[in-house]
């Protein structure tokens, strides 16, 4: 449910993209994903085949998702972690206090044209 | 890569948009004088049990509609009006698990805006993603239940960073759960230092004067 709401704003986005490009049609999107971000990845590319060959535009054209690390910083100590791994509690010192630095992306990164 | 194939970069988050539309729709309620708050929290925390009392206590000294956002069905709207006798409508999300800014204008041009002081909007009962829309709203505001835990905070990080208004409903049930208030208020404020908690029972309308007091604080600034 969710991976289709964002299928939809993808395709708003490079609709818009293309539009002025002059792209008559496009080959495929590129999307950054973080690794905490609430998208998975299999759904999103399952909605995408649904909605995508709705558009003219957009038929055939392949999602491809592109992993990003999820990083948290520690505010008791400063240091940086990898997030998957640790989750909200600091490796170094035991702190719950950190935030995250980068991991929730949900971003188009490029699309591939004729 | 295929011969021909051309790369054009876009490097755009798919929440720029919504973030705009958010933005514009702020500056003109603010214009406008109409405080729209949005109340998240988990399907049954008590939003609408909350918001009948909220309403009945400040409905004499603002005016006040309610949007109910669903993903099917009318329940809340139905039960809001015949509770209240305010204006509430419905908004349908048509299977989307949240509200943007684009639906939540769409829900508010049925709405009529002038001379109104406040619109509450019952989002839809999820603690994920309605947190990454902004849908313009002036403040958020969540209401997290004992029997959820007092560790809710550091399970769902972003939707406690981006509201300033946590209240704290079905007190009553306190004795049954090992509701921890201390480490809860502890656990918001690591993500949000300048949030405001109220502990409430929506069922009894305990503590409920104090959120009215903060919202009726609330509109008040925003309208100068
Ligand atoms: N014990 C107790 N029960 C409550 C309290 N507030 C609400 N409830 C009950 O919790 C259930 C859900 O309340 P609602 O107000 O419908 O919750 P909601 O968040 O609007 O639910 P959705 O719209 O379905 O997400 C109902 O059975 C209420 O009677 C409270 O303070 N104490
Ligand atoms: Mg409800
Ligand atoms: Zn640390």
């Amino acid at each position: 449910m969710h991976e289709l709401g964002i299928v939809f704003y993808i395709i708003r986005d490079v609709k818009k993209a293309a539009l002025e490009h002059g792209v008559e049609h496009v080959n495929a999107v590129v999307m950054n994903i973080g690794e905490v971000s609430t998208v998975v990845p299999d759904y999103l590319t399952d909605c995408w085949r649904w909605a995508a060959d709705k558009e003219d535009l957009l038929r055939g054209c392949e999602l491809r998702c592109n992993m990003l690390p999820a990083v948290t910083t520690c505010n008791a100590c400063g240091k940086e972690y990898p997030t998957v791994e640790h989750g909200r509690t600091c490796p170094y010192c035991g702190s719950e206090d950190t935030v995250l630095k980068c991991g929730n992306e949900v971003e188009i990164k490029e699309i591939e044209v004729l | 890569m295929e011969d021909g194939v051309k790369v054009i970069e876009i490097k755009k988050s798919i929440f720029e948009d919504n973030e705009k539309e958010a933005d514009a729709l702020r500056a003109e309620l603010k214009r406008k004088g109409v405080y729209l708050l949005n109340l998240m929290s988990s399907p049954g925390s008590g939003k609408t049990t909350t918001l009948i009392r909220l309403v009945n206590l400040i409905k004499d000294q603002v005016r006040v509609a309610v949007m109910e956002a669903d993903i099917d069905s009318d329940v809340d709207a139905v039960k809001i009006k015949e509770a209240t006798g305010i204006p509430s409508i419905q908004l349908h999300t048509g299977g989307m698990c949240h509200l943007d800014a684009e639906m939540t204008r769409q829900g508010l041009d049925n709405v009529a805006l002038d001379g109104l002081d406040l619109v509450i909007l019952e989002n839809v009962g999820n603690l994920v993603c309605p947190a990454e829309f902004d849908t313009g709203s002036a403040q958020n505001a969540m209401i997290l239940s004992v029997p959820e835990g007092h560790d809710k905070p550091l399970k769902y990080p972003l939707m406690f960073s981006i509201c300033n208004l946590v209240v704290i409903n079905k007190m009553d049930v306190m004795p049954y759960f090992d509701f921890d208030l201390d480490k809860c208020k502890e656990y918001i404020h690591m993500r949000n230092p300048k949030a405001t908690v109220i502990p409430i029972c929506a069922k009894t309308g305990e503590g409920v004067d104090e959120l009215a007091q903060w919202l009726l604080n609330e509109i008040k600034n925003w309208k100068n």
